[in-house]
This record gives C-alpha cells, sequence and structure tokens, in this order.
C-alpha cells in the first residue's frame, strides 16, 4: 500500500512558497539541475512576469524517509494574493495538512491571518514554517513571537527554513510525513472524486484536476459527472510531475487528473463530483462554497465581429478559472460584449491579459463597478452592477452600496496615513489594536466601490510596502448615490458611465475628464470631454487637435524608418475602439475610475 | 548648405512631375532610363549642433573615400539602366578638392549612363564657395547647386552654429549666379522657441527678393546624439506646435506669394519645371541608388542601406565587399504604405484608387470637407493645412 500525504503550502503574498516548493521539486529529483528554474510552478506568462502565483498548482513529489519507507506527497502550491484566496480554499479542500510560512523579515501578515482561519475551517493540521531565515533581515524570534500572539500557534515549534537555499528543508520533508496524517483508505466505497481545477486542452479536451476521496478510478472506467448525470469514457489518469504521468489508477487519498474525452466545456465544473455510472455514489461531495464576484465590468471585442469568438474564448476560459462570471451585454457605444464578475481587480486585469495571450483576443474593458441595491418607489428591489441599468432617477426611494471590514496589519509609524487613507475612502467604524510591539492592526468599515480602484496600491504606498490588507464583505448600507455619465464630442458614452457618491460626484467628473484628457489621443479636430449628471454638465476638457504631425524631412534614408513608425502606430489604432469619430484606447475606461491622489 | 539638412542617402524612385504611369509596380531599376543618383559625402568642415547626418570633421579619408564609390558604382553597373539625376549629397560636398570632385564624376561617368540633360547637383556650404571653385564645380557639369544659407540673421547663423555669416551668404549667392547657375536652391531651417517672426520674415523677403529657383524650409528638428538633443532636455528647443504650424503656414503663405510653388512639405519651387528632380524620385517611388556611408537604394521592390560610419564604409568596399549592410523586400502593402506616405507629402498627393476603398469614403468624407485634402484629377491632393498633418493623414488612410 502507497503512503501518500497531501498539502498545501499557504502564505501571506510574497513569503516564499513557489520557492520553496521549487527546493521540494529539487530534493524529489522531478528536474536535473540543467532544468532547475526559479517558481517552476508558476507555469503562466503573467505569473512569470509579475513573479507572483495566480493559480494553485499540484506536483506530485515521491519520498524517501531517513527510515527507507517511500512516500508520494501532493503538494499543492497556492496564491498569496487576496484576491485569490478562493484558489486556497479549494486547495485546502484536497489536504490533510498545511505549511503556513511566515517570512521571517516581514512577521505575520494580513494573509497570514486569513489562511490560518481557512486551514482550521477545514479542519487540518498546520505545520508553522519561518522562511527565508537567510536573509540578512530575518527576525526569526520576533518572527516566532507573532506566531504565537497573532496566530495562537505554538511558535517554539516553528519550522525554520531558506527555500532559497535549501537549510532546513529535509527536516521540514521529515516532519510533513510525521505530523500530517496521511489520507483515510476508502478505496473500497463507491467513486467520489472531487473537481478542484481543470484546463482545456485542444486535442484532448478538457484535463480534470481531482482529488479521490473513495473508490479507484482507472482508464476504460465509465464515469458520471454527478451534477449533469452525463457519463463519459475515461481515457487516462496520472498525477501532475510538472508533466501529466500516467498511472493505472488513481484510488482514494490521491490527488491527479484525469481525461475522459470531455469536449463540451461547460460539462466540466469545478466543485463537482465524479463517480462511476455502475456503482454511483450514494451523494455527491459538498463542492466549493461558490464565489461571488465582486466586481464587475463589461467586456467587447474592439472588432464588433469578434463576438463569437471571444464568447468561444471565455467559455475554455472559464474552464480554467471558475471565479469567473459573465452573461451577455450590449452597449449603445461598443456593441455587443459581455458583463463579467471578477473577485477583485487583480482578478479583473489577469482575466483581461490572458484572454489576450493564451486566446489572442482584442478585448476592452468598462470601468469596473460594485454591485448596488436600489428601493424604487413601487418598492421593489434592484440590485445593479451596470451603471448602463442605473434606474430612472426619480423612482429611486434608497440606494444601498456594499461595504467591507478591512483589516490592515502595518507597523503603527504609518497610522497616520492609514487613517486619513480610510477616512478619505469613507472608512467608518474604526477600531485599533496593537499586536506585538510597533505593530498595529486596524480595522474599518468602508465602501467597496472605495476600494475596488486602487486603495490597495496606496496603502501599499502610503506603509511603503510594510502594509497588508484583508476583508470581507458585511453588508449594504444606505447611500446617496448618482450616475456620472461621460460625454465625448457631445455624445454620451454609455459604457464611460459610473456609479458614484454624490457628495464627492464633481469632485470625481473633475478628475474623470482630465484622466481620459490624457487616454485619448489626440485627432486632427477638437475633442470636448464633459462629465455629467442627468443633463447637466458637472465638468469638462478638451483633447486639443494636432496642428502639426509631419516630420520636416523625408528623402531616400527617412522612408523605411517612417514606414516602420507608421506600420506600429496602426497596430496601436487598431486597439483602440472607435466611439463616433473618437478612437478610445482600452486604458481610457478604466482612468475613469482613477483617483488624483497620485 | 539646404540639401545638407535633408538625410539623403540613397535614392528612392518616384513619378517626377511628368505625367504618372499607371499605379503598377514600379518598373525595376534596370529597365528605365529615370533612375537617381545619388552620392553620400561624408565629410564638413565643422559639426552642426542640430544635425544627425553621417559626416566626420577629416579630410584625410577622401581619396579613400572617393575610390570606395567608385569601387561600390562599378558593382552596381550593370543593375541600373540610366540616371537622369546626379545628387551630391552630405555632409558637405563643396568641401571636396576641385579636381577630386572631376575625377569622381567623370568615373562615374564611365561606368553608368546618364540623360543629357542630367539633373546634376551640388550640395554647397556658403562659406566653401569662392570663383574659382565655383568655376570648376561648372566645369565638371555640376548645373544646379543647393546652398546652405539656413537664414540671413546672423544671431540666428549663431543660434544654428554655422560656420558662415549673412553676408557670406549673399556673396555665395550672388557668386554662382554670376557664374552662370541658371538653377539655384536654397535652405532654411526655422521653428525654434524664441525664433523672431520679423526676422523670419525677414529672410523670407530676401530669399523672394534674390529669387532663387528652389528653396526648402526645415523646421528644426531635434536629433537623438547631437548637442541640441542634450540641451533640449534640460530646455525645450522646438517652439510649440501651434507656433510652429503658424509659421509653416505663413511660410506657405510669404513663399507662395513670391511666386513659389509650394510642392512639397519643406520644399517650394519656381513652378514645376523648377522642383527638385532628383528629390521627387523619393517621393514618387522612382529607383533609386545611393552610393556612399549610409547611403539608402531603392530599385523599384527593394530598400538596401549601406554601412553608416565612414571607416566601416571603406573597409567593407576595401575587404571586397559591397558596403551593403542590410536590405528589405517590399511586399504590396508595403509599397502601397509608402505610396500614401510619401504622395501625400507632396502638392500632388495620391492616386484615389491607390486607396482602399474604406480609406477613401474616409478622405472624401471627412478630409475633403474639413479642407486638408482636395481631389483633382482622380488624386487627393494635400492643402498646405494638410500637409502639415501629412503622417496623420497617411495613418488614417493606410488600411
Ligand atoms: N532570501 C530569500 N528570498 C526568498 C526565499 N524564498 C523566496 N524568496 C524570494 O521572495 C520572492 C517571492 O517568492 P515566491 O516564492 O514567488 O513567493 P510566493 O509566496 O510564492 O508568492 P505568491 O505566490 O505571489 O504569493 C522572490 O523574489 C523569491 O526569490 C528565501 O528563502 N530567501
Ligand atoms: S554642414 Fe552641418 S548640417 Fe550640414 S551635414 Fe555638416 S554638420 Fe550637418
Ligand atoms: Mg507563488
Amino acid at each position: 500500500m502507497r503512503r501518500v500525504r497531501n498539502f498545501s503550502i499557504i502564505a501571506h503574498i510574497d513569503h516564499g512558497k513557489s520557492t520553496l516548493a521549487d527546493r521540494f521539486i529539487q530534493q524529489a529529483g522531478l528536474v536535473s539541475e540543467r532544468e532547475l528554474g526559479e517558481q517552476m510552478l508558476d507555469n503562466l506568462d503573467i505569473e512569470r512576469e509579475r513573479g507572483i502565483t495566480i493559480k494553485s498548482q499540484t506536483v506530485n513529489l515521491p519520498y524517501t524517509a531517513p527510515d527507507g519507507s517511500a512516500y508520494e506527497l501532493n503538494l499543492i502550491d497556492t496564491p498569496g494574493h487576496v484576491d485569490f484566496s478562493y484558489e486556497v480554499s479549494r486547495a485546502l479542500a484536497s489536504c490533510e495538512g498545511v505549511l503556513l510560512l511566515v517570512d521571517a523579515s516581514q512577521g505575520v501578515q494580513a494573509q497570514t491571518v486569513a489562511n490560518l482561519y481557512a486551514a482550521l475551517e477545514h479542519d487540518l493540521v498546520i505545520l508553522p514554517v519561518i522562511n527565508k531565515i537567510d536573509l540578512p533581515v530575518a527576525d526569526i524570534p520576533r518572527a516566532r513571537e507573532q506566531i504565537e500572539s497573532d496566530l495562537g500557534l505554538d511558535g517554539s515549534a516553528a519550522w525554520q527554513v531558506s527555500g532559497k537555499t535549501g537549510v532546513g528543508v529535509p527536516e521540514l520533508l521529515q516532519a510533513i510525513v510525521e505530523h500530517i496524517p496521511p489520507p483515510q483508505d476508502r478505496s473500497q466505497e463507491p467513486l467520489q472524486a472531487l473537481i478542484f481545477d481543470a484546463h482545456y486542452d485542444a486535442f484532448r479536451g478538457a484535463v480534470i484536476s481531482c482529488r479521490v476521496f473513495a473508490g479507484r478510478v482507472r482508464p476504460g472506467d465509465e464515469i458520471r459527472l454527478m451534477s449533469t448525470g452525463r457519463n463519459y469514457r475515461v481515457e487516462e489518469v496520472g498525477v501532475f510531475r510538472l508533466k501529466r504521468v500516467p498511472r493505472e489508477e488513481l484510488a482514494a487519498g490521491d490527488v491527479g487528473y484525469l481525461i475522459a474525452g470531455i469536449k463540451t466545456v461547460s460539462d466540466t465544473r469545478v466543485g463537482d463530483t465524479i463517480t462511476l455510472a455502475e456503482q454511483p455514489a450514494a451523494a455527491p461531495l459538498p463542492g466549493f462554497r461558490e464565489m461571488k464576484p465582486v466586481v464587475f465590468s463589461s467586456l467587447y471585442p474592439i472588432a464588433s465581429d469578434d463576438y463569437l469568438s471571444l464568447a468561444d474564448a471565455l467559455e475554455k476560459y472559464k474552464l480554467n478559472d471558475a471565479a469567473l462570471t459573465y452573461q451577455k451585454d450590449s452597449s449603445a457605444a461598443l456593441g455587443q460584449g459581455f458583463r463579467c464578475g471578477f473577485l477583485g481587480l487583480l482578478h479583473l486585469e489577469i482575466v483581461q491579459e490572458r484572454l489576450e495571450r493564451e486566446f489572442d483576443q482584442a478585448i476592452l474593458m468598462t470601468a469596473p463597478s460594485v454591485q448596488y441595491r436600489f428601493t424604487l418607489n413601487d418598492g421593489t428591489q434592484v440590485v445593479i452592477d451596470n451603471p448602463a441599468h442605473y434606474p430612472d432617477p426619480g423612482s429611486i426611494r434608497k440606494a444601498e452600496e456594499p461595504y467591507i471590514r478591512a483589516t490592515i496589519i502595518s507597523p503603527d509609524r504609518y497610522l497616520g496615513a492609514l487613517m486619513k487613507l480610510c477616512l478619505d475612502r469613507r472608512g467608518t467604524n474604526s477600531d485599533l489594536q496593537f499586536l506585538s510591539p510597533g505593530r498595529a492592526q486596524l480595522r474599518f468599515d468602508l465602501p467597496l466601490g472605495e476600494v475596488i480602484y486602487d486603495f490597495y496600491d496606496r496603502l501599499k504606498s502610503v506603509t511603503q510596502g510594510y502594509g497588508s490588507f484583508d476583508y470581507e464583505l458585511i453588508d449594504y448600507r444606505e447611500s446617496d448615490l448618482c450616475k456620472l455619465d461621460i460625454l465625448v464630442n457631445g455624445e454620451r458614452v454609455d459604457a464611460l458611465s459610473i456609479i458614484v457618491f454624490r457628495e464627492r460626484a464633481r469632485a470625481r467628473a473633475l478628475v474623470a475628464c482630465e484622466r481620459l484628457k490624457e487616454e485619448i489621443p489626440r485627432q486632427q479636430f477638437k475633442i470636448a470631454i464633459q462629465g455629467a449628471i442627468g443633463g447637466q454638465i458637472i465638468a469638462r476638457s478638451t483633447v486639443q487637435p494636432y496642428r502639426k504631425d509631419v516630420t520636416a524631412k523625408c528623402y531616400g534614408g527617412d522612408v523605411t524608418r517612417k514606414r516602420k513608425l507608421l506600420e506600429k502606430q496602426k497596430k496601436g489604432k487598431k486597439r483602440m475602439k472607435l466611439v463616433g469619430d473618437v478612437e478610445i484606447p482600452q486604458s481610457a475606461f478604466v482612468a475613469v475610475l482613477k483617483t488624483d491622489e497620485d | 548648405m539646404p540639401r545638407h539638412l535633408a538625410t539623403r542617402s540613397a535614392a528612392e524612385p518616384t513619378e517626377p512631375a511628368r505625367p504618372t504611369p499607371p499605379s503598377s509596380a514600379t518598373a525595376q531599376a534596370d529597365s528605365r532610363a529615370d533612375c537617381g543618383l545619388y552620392v553620400h559625402v561624408p565629410f564638413c568642415a565643422s559639426k552642426c549642433p542640430y544635425c544627425a547626418f553621417a559626416s566626420e570633421v577629416r579630410s584625410d579619408l577622401m581619396e579613400a573615400w572617393a575610390g570606395a564609390v567608385l569601387r561600390e558604382a562599378a558593382a552596381q553597373a550593370g543593375r541600373w539602366g540610366g540616371f537622369d539625376t546626379l545628387y551630391l549629397g552630405g555632409g558637405t560636398p563643396s568641401l571636396l578638392p576641385p579636381r577630386l570632385l572631376e575625377r569622381l564624376l567623370s568615373g562615374l561617368r564611365r561606368v553608368f549612363r546618364f540623360a543629357t540633360d542630367c539633373e546634376t547637383t551640388l550640395e554647397a556650404n556658403p562659406g566653401d564657395v569662392d570663383r574659382e571653385r565655383i568655376g570648376a564645380w561648372r566645369a565638371s557639369g555640376i548645373n544646379r547647386l543647393s546652398l546652405g544659407i539656413q537664414s540671413f540673421s546672423d544671431p540666428e547663423l549663431e543660434f544654428l552654429g554655422r560656420r558662415h555669416d549673412a553676408q557670406r551668404a549673399r556673396r555665395a549667392l550672388d557668386l554662382a549666379r554670376e557664374a552662370g547657375f541658371r538653377n539655384l536652391g536654397l535652405d532654411l531651417v526655422y521653428g525654434w522657441r524664441g525664433q523672431d517672426e520679423d526676422t523670419l520674415c525677414g529672410t523670407l523677403a530676401e530669399v523672394v527678393r534674390f529669387g532663387p529657383e528652389h528653396v526648402s524650409c526645415y523646421q528644426l528638428t531635434i536629433e537623438e546624439g547631437t548637442p541640441f538633443f542634450i540641451r533640449n532636455k534640460s530646455r525645450p528647443l522646438l517652439a510649440s506646435e501651434e507656433e510652429q504650424a503658424n509659421r509653416f503656414l505663413l511660410l506657405s503663405e510669404v513663399l507662395g506669394a513670391g511666386g513659389f510653388e509650394h510642392y512639397e512639405v519643406s520644399n517650394f519651387a519656381r513652378g514645376a519645371h523648377f522642383r527638385s528632380r532628383h528629390n521627387q524620385k523619393y517621393w514618387a517611388r522612382v529607383p533609386t541608388l545611393g552610393l556612399g556611408p549610409a547611403a539608402h537604394s531603392f530599385d523599384g521592390s527593394r530598400r538596401a542601406w549601406n554601412v553608416r560610419s565612414l571607416e566601416g564604409y571603406l573597409r567593407s568596399l576595401g575587404e571586397g565587399g559591397t558596403g551593403r549592410e542590410g536590405e528589405e523586400a517590399l511586399d504590396e502593402r508595403q509599397a502601397r504604405t509608402e505610396r500614401i506616405l510619401l504622395g501625400l507629402r507632396t502638392c500632388d498627393g495620391v492616386r484615389l484608387d491607390v486607396l482602399s476603398a474604406s480609406a477613401r469614403e474616409k478622405a472624401l468624407s471627412k478630409f475633403v470637407p474639413q479642407l486638408l485634402l482636395r481631389v483633382r484629377a482622380g488624386r487627393l491632393c494635400p492643402t498646405p493645412r494638410g500637409m502639415l498633418l501629412a503622417d496623420r493623414l497617411a495613418l488614417e488612410l493606410c488600411e
């Protein structure tokens, strides 16, 4: 009988999860010295460029303990960014234990706490690990103390490692097999495998990542996806070892993949349970808590005739990003598109980038919005996440907007700046606690609409990178809202409208007009940009026309250079949306939301 | 020196002022008699602070350069039908010792066929013009001079870091006429911050009074790697776009009233006959061969460029190489882009049928009513205001 351990690495962003995973992979001998890379599990282009993990990744590692017994470790590396906490909770559902990393130079941060709670909720064994002990600024005693005081774990039991140098890694591996319990052996029961991720392979169809909780599955079996009741014939099962390695079977306790020729992408649902058609399980596994999107934006193809190709790309993309929601939308200015829901601004950016890169879509996204609630005079309630659907102002009896409870952990010397930031964003109900010496935990109720745009960036900058932030949605609160419209050369561009807090409408309109003036390229004619509420213009700016755009000289040697420049400009133009006579770049739609703080 | 200001390198073919052939592919260089020959003379007596042309302040390599140019010419001989223009640009061609110049020209004439009425231009710095040289130039077959006057104001010439003063410029012009040059061009620069409008008008008035056959007016451009480029970083040297545009229109008006046709963004001629036959080849995409360092060539379908540095160029030809650094074959799309982009610089514009249907529609419904373009004999031609936006219009009309 194989000895298996399933665990995730969880931590605050950048505390070194993926780098530690590299060391495990190295020790397991999955790659030769030559193939050794950095953050090998971050295989998406954007993950590599941004140096952050966006998706959880699984890897199966052979391990031989000092006593000679052989194990298989299924490791799941998780993202640390607050937007992707759902990736963490999905990973946790497949594990019996976690490594909770704390960066020895940073100490416990907001997502360390949030991830600890997630692991406790799943009833997992938690091994606290102090990481990056090689750093000259590492402060191990302080990290230990914070693990005790902030996390309530036994700090003296924390392992000390460096994911960079590999110090402490062999001891940690040993601790994993000693302290994390093996999965229950339920291989005799009917098959129950939880789908926790999937991606689309053009040749093989859906490649499903799953954790088998009961029973066994092998090629040739007829499986059933319990939510749809559809049956498929298994073609291949196996484990991930940076690449797919086929196996004869997956049995209770295993984490691996399954391919069953599933071409209908929508059939594959993350959270669904796979069972055998012949001997089905009595009930599906609990699945995942549905993630509620918090930020909404519309997505349009730059060229209107690419709508169908975008629809197809979205369907395939969603397989690999269960948190994205979308439905059809249309705009007078931009044509047919989709209204999408995201877990946060980073998630939105990632979706946009991945659609462009992995699916070759040229798209633009409108200014993100949260979901507002309106009670109308006739007593009906409407929920609106798209400014285009803003109710007739005369019919609104009550407007409400969503609030979050923000938790900020930061050195106490930045408290003043943090307070100011939160108050500027209409924060209320503050609460301050001092954690270990010199560190403060600040809590605030904030309108979600005030934090979606650049709150996190501002927080990072006012705390010089030392502040961290976590939040949860709490409730809806009454508010005085209005819709700010933007007119370009006298025409209202519905996709540029935003819903704003009335008291700040004028200031927001001024900033939006200024930002748009910077974003919208000059043309041969003057472009007037106006901000309006109802019919009333409250702000304006002008994009001056080109007066001169020609090079003085163009003789033999200049022709090639000029042509290349023009070709480049042409490409840039293709990425802009023509609204009336005016070309509006992608960036303008988000720019309306920018604040003037920077 | 007017021509200097132009980065002239090899040439490109175009259709000169004569009736335009159908817009089919340009005939290849070896089968036509109207190719243009450009020779790049990479020497200057001093380096002007705004200039990024390939030129060096040295005289020791002139012999070697001339030898290399003739070797390059010999290697190209079979590929070019005949030339009806020869343009010596730079750099400062007027620095060449007359005897060397004579040797170069007769060498070229041995290798290539030239039309009997070949337009043969030399770019000259007013400071280099004296009676003796100018006589020698005429004797060796130069029939057109392009003089780098730049301005008739001493303070402006000083700002531009030029070697000559206004007096010298006037004298150069008189000497040229005296020597019998019936086709004279001069170059001006304008458009820096704080340039006085009255002074500019004074220069223009003097130009009109003197009455050259051709005038080039170049908006000052800040080129990377020049002293002006560095100065411009701390304090902007160029006039505002608004002011530049106004100056451009002013120039067009004044020279127009003085009898000059504004036939290209920066070029004016006293009637179509005196347009620069050579430079029109670039805008009409007629084949041109460029000899010398940094020169560019176009044979009707390919663009090629020579090694830029003098030493590199000499080395290449010394080792039996071609002097070429690279070349690019143009596909139909690129050729069309060029036709539009170059055509819109000239008053003859671009044939309507070169544009795609949607671009044509855009031009007729937008740019014609905006008085940026007008339609003449099946061609879309820029107005002076259109010329000011030629690059923008090209971008809008290339699809
Ligand atoms: N000195 C030192 N640097 C480390 C160590 N581990 C990671 N780093 C560095 O810390 C940065 C973040 O490392 P990652 O492994 O990407 O961190 P992560 O926790 O996976 O980050 P996210 O997935 O974005 O949450 C990188 O620059 C690593 O090189 C370590 O043990 N010592
Ligand atoms: S004379 Fe001045 S402007 Fe002409 S090429 Fe030489 S350095 Fe350049
Ligand atoms: Mg990571």
